[in-house]
């Protein structure tokens, strides 16, 4: 199996082809721009259209058609009204992966945030702060899947008289205890999974955060200790006050990340033992199931899910600028 | 100016790079020292013709089919470009949606084909193959890959799945005879549990497949107490999920499954083998640590390395018994080929796989059972697949497919695995049987 440039021909032309039409349009535009009239909101409609173009077709035609497919059944062949959701918020399962996603929404922003900012606070004055930020930032370095197989051997579970291969287990066995299923147990095995995407996540919070942390000016913590307000205060009332609009931030992009989590429980458990989310329902039926409707119906909930998410932040940015 | 220099120098790297790849590899025809073209003399000459092959298939199944076709590839000049992958079943509505769909495809499931030549992808086998599958397989076999009375592939692989794999050694040194009959089995496994040993192993944990092989032992046990009839409407849901009689062979299932005096040998309480994998499964059979393991033909590949399989060596099979020793249920499953183009060197390169030919030619290779009706038992690779062989083609088999396989996938990929797990987990036969059949789609 090596790179034959020949029998890859066509595709080198395909490329080429693309390069040369891009290469058109924009000198067209710049062409256009240049001779035209030059009124500003023409002009930034033409430079905008082709990204608006490629919006479209990439974006909201996909999304207009997963809409429609939503209200079909058997791959699109009939029309279903509202049948898949209300199957959505009345089938065992789906329910299941809806109480799971809320879960994973509420504890993994706030349990990554509150490590992380813990962690940034505590060696933010450190000498050795760029290596313990390093440290705690390089689970992220590992994919979901990476990150999802590491986790299932820290979870193995072997019985009692045989000998333990999963860390977890292992010392759970040290101390005297009896070796637990801890991917199979739910709704305890739904936080195991929360762990590893909090593993995963808390370093991006803890670099943000401790960036937030040495921005806030020396002189303001200078003036509170000197008035005399212990650590604690001083980090209450005045590191966090200072940090918000960051720490907003980092919440809202763990929140959005978090609906779309998917690597992790496939690689673990692959949904089973009720361990499902929406992102990894929706893939189960529309792809393996051949439930298009059904998983159509999940990916438009899961868009109107995130929608105020992005939205906040979107805005916040702008604010920010 | 610098830049331009850079510039210059990388395309000239990526030119050299490219070119250097692009040297052509041998073509193949030093390498193929005297093979006989005659034997592909039928399925003419396509010289410079390409058929694309997408299954599940991956390493050394891969290898030894790419070896098996080989000569078919070298003597009829297609180039058959193969291509494994363990996403195979949600891959391969993206490929065809995407409009890639391949030339030829290794379905592991008849219901997703069925789904495929529904919506008008696939296309019907030709008249060749059509006379292939007649004189090939059974009406039976040759129905699973049948939709609205049009045939669109053939078996390519067939698995025995009721076998109850066990050591022969543990049951002589225990004065214990393999069982002809289901008390028979009962017996043994009582025997040993006295002695203070877990009879039974199983492990049902296979990814996002968990569960599969409990199913497999309903749908057996079923198999075994009802007959084809209803096994063949409880498939079809022209009885419901949970008829009274499935609930019967659920709980016959589960007198031994869900024990802790009968199972998990070797790995602890019953409940265990959520968590343990249905490939390490069955070595404690090998330590004594449990007498019996229920898996399928194809289990003989996961023993660990240097078992020897046979009635006097490590590890051998027998039939899963029925109430009496003339009964031969058989529940099994199976790979069907099919294509989604209609070039004459695809139709040439599906009917080579219809062929008794190539199913003896792949068996030669390794580990490997055809239900075709043309191959030699002689030919097989160990004697569990000799024994299924023989088995299959045996005319008093009352075989049957793999009923989840052949159930709609949301249940028999989606709720009966997990609906299984939880039962094993500690659910009642009755709640997960109900739910089940709640599941079912009304489409």
């Amino acid at each position: 199996m090596s790179f034959d440039a020949f029998a890859q021909q066509p595709k080198l032309l395909y490329l080429l082809q693309g390069v040369a039409a891009f290469a058109a349009v924009v000198s067209l535009i710049l062409l256009a721009l240049h001779r035209g009239p030059v009124r500003s909101r023409a002009a930034a409609l033409l430079l905008l259209a082709p990204a608006l173009l490629l919006l479209t077709v990439g974006l909201l035609l996909p999304g207009l058609r997963t809409l429609a497919l939503s209200f079909t059944e058997n791959g699109g062949d009939s029309w279903a009204g509202f049948d898949n959701y209300v199957w959505m918020v009345t089938d065992p399962r789906a329910l299941v992966a809806l109480r799971n996603t809320l879960a994973w929404v509420v504890l993994v922003p706030s349990l990554a945030t509150s490590v992380g900012l813990l962690y940034a606070a505590a060696v933010v004055r450190s000498r050795f702060r760029a290596f313990a930020l390093l440290l705690v930032l390089t689970p992220m370095a590992i994919s979901f899947v990476g990150a999802g197989v590491v986790w299932k051997f820290v979870y193995a579970y072997r019985p009692a008289e045989a000998g333990q291969i999963g860390l977890l287990n292992q010392l759970v066995v040290a101390f005297g205890g009896e070796p637990r299923q801890w991917l199979v147990d739910s709704p305890w095995n739904v936080l195991f999974l929360v762990v590893v995407m909090v593993w995963t996540q808390a370093g991006f919070a803890a670099v943000l955060l401790a960036g937030a942390i040495r921005a806030v000016p020396g002189e303001l913590t200078e003036a509170a200790r000197l008035d005399g307000a212990s650590p604690r205060q001083i980090f209450w009332r005045i590191t966090m006050p200072s940090i918000r609009p960051t720490l907003l931030v980092v919440v809202l992009a763990q929140a959005i990340g978090t609906f779309k989590a998917f690597d992790i429980v496939k690689t673990m458990t692959g949904g089973q033992f009720g361990t499902g989310v929406i992102a990894h329902e929706m893939y189960d039926q529309a792809f393996r199931y051949g439930e298009t409707g059904r998983g159509a119906a999940l990916a438009v909930l899961l868009f109107v899910l995130v929608t105020p998410f992005v939205a906040h932040q979107v805005r916040a940015q702008r604010r920010a600028a | 100016m610098r830049f331009g220099a850079r510039l210059a120098l990388a395309v000239t790297a990526l030119a050299a790079l490219a070119t250097a790849c692009g040297v052509p590899q041998d073509s193949g025809s030093p390498s193929h020292p005297a093979v006989d073209c005659g034997p592909y003399a039928r399925y003419g000459k396509h010289p410079g013709a390409e058929v694309t092959v997408y299954a599940e298939n991956r390493d050394r199944e891969a290898d030894l089919f790419e070896e098996t076709w080989a000569d078919f590839a070298y003597c009829t000049g297609i180039d058959v470009q193969y291509e494994g992958d363990g996403e195979f079943e949600t891959q391969i509505q993206l490929r065809v949606d995407g409009g890639s769909a391949p030339d030829v495809a290794f379905f592991p499931q008849p219901g997703l084909l069925e789904r495929f030549a529904r919506a008008g992808k696939l296309k019907p086998a030709s008249a060749g193959v059509v006379a292939l599958a007649k004189q090939g397989w059974s009406a039976d076999w040759n129905s699973y890959a049948t939709v609205d009375g049009t045939l669109y592939g053939t078996p390519l692989v067939a698995n025995v799945k009721s076998f109850v794999w066990y050591s022969p050694k543990f049951f002589r040194d225990r004065g214990l005879s393999v069982p002809r009959t289901w008390s028979e089995l009962m017996a043994v496994t009582e025997k040993v549990a006295a002695s203070g040993v877990k009879p039974w192993c199983a492990g049902v944990e296979s990814a996002e497949a968990t569960g599969w092989p409990v199913t497999d032992w309903i749908e057996d046990v079923l198999l075994r107490q009802q007959g084809t009839d209803v096994y063949d409407r409880w498939v079809a849901h022209k009885i419901p999920f949970n008829d009274p009689r499935v609930i019967k062979a659920m709980d016959t299932v589960g007198s031994i499954l869900k024990n802790d005096r009968y199972a998990n040998g070797g790995f602890g309480p019953a409940r265990s083998m959520a968590s343990i994998s249905f490939q390490e499964a069955g070595t404690p059979v090998l330590s004594g640590d449990c007498a019996m393991h229920r898996q399928a033909s194809f289990y003989a590949d996961m023993w660990p390395k240097g078992t020897e399989i046979g009635p006097d060596k490590d590890v051998y099979a027998f039939l899963l018994p029925g109430a009496d020793p003339a009964d031969r249920p058989v529940l099994g499953g199976g790979v069907f080929t099919a294509v989604f183009a209609d070039r004459p060197e695809v139709r040439a390169f599906q009917e080579y796989l219809a062929s008794a030919d190539f199913a003896n030619a792949r068996m030669k290779k390794g580990p490997f059972v055809s239900a075709n009706r043309g191959v030699d038992p002689a030919n097989a690779a160990t004697p569990v697949d000799r024994l299924s062989i023989r088995l299959l083609q045996d005319p008093g088999t009352q075989f049957r497919f793999d009923g989840s396989d052949l159930m709609p996938a949301s249940v028999g990929a989606g709720t009966f695995w997990k609906g299984a797990v939880d039962w094993i987990g500690g659910a009642s036969t009755r709640q997960v049987a109900d739910s089940v059949e709640r599941s079912w789609p009304s489409h």
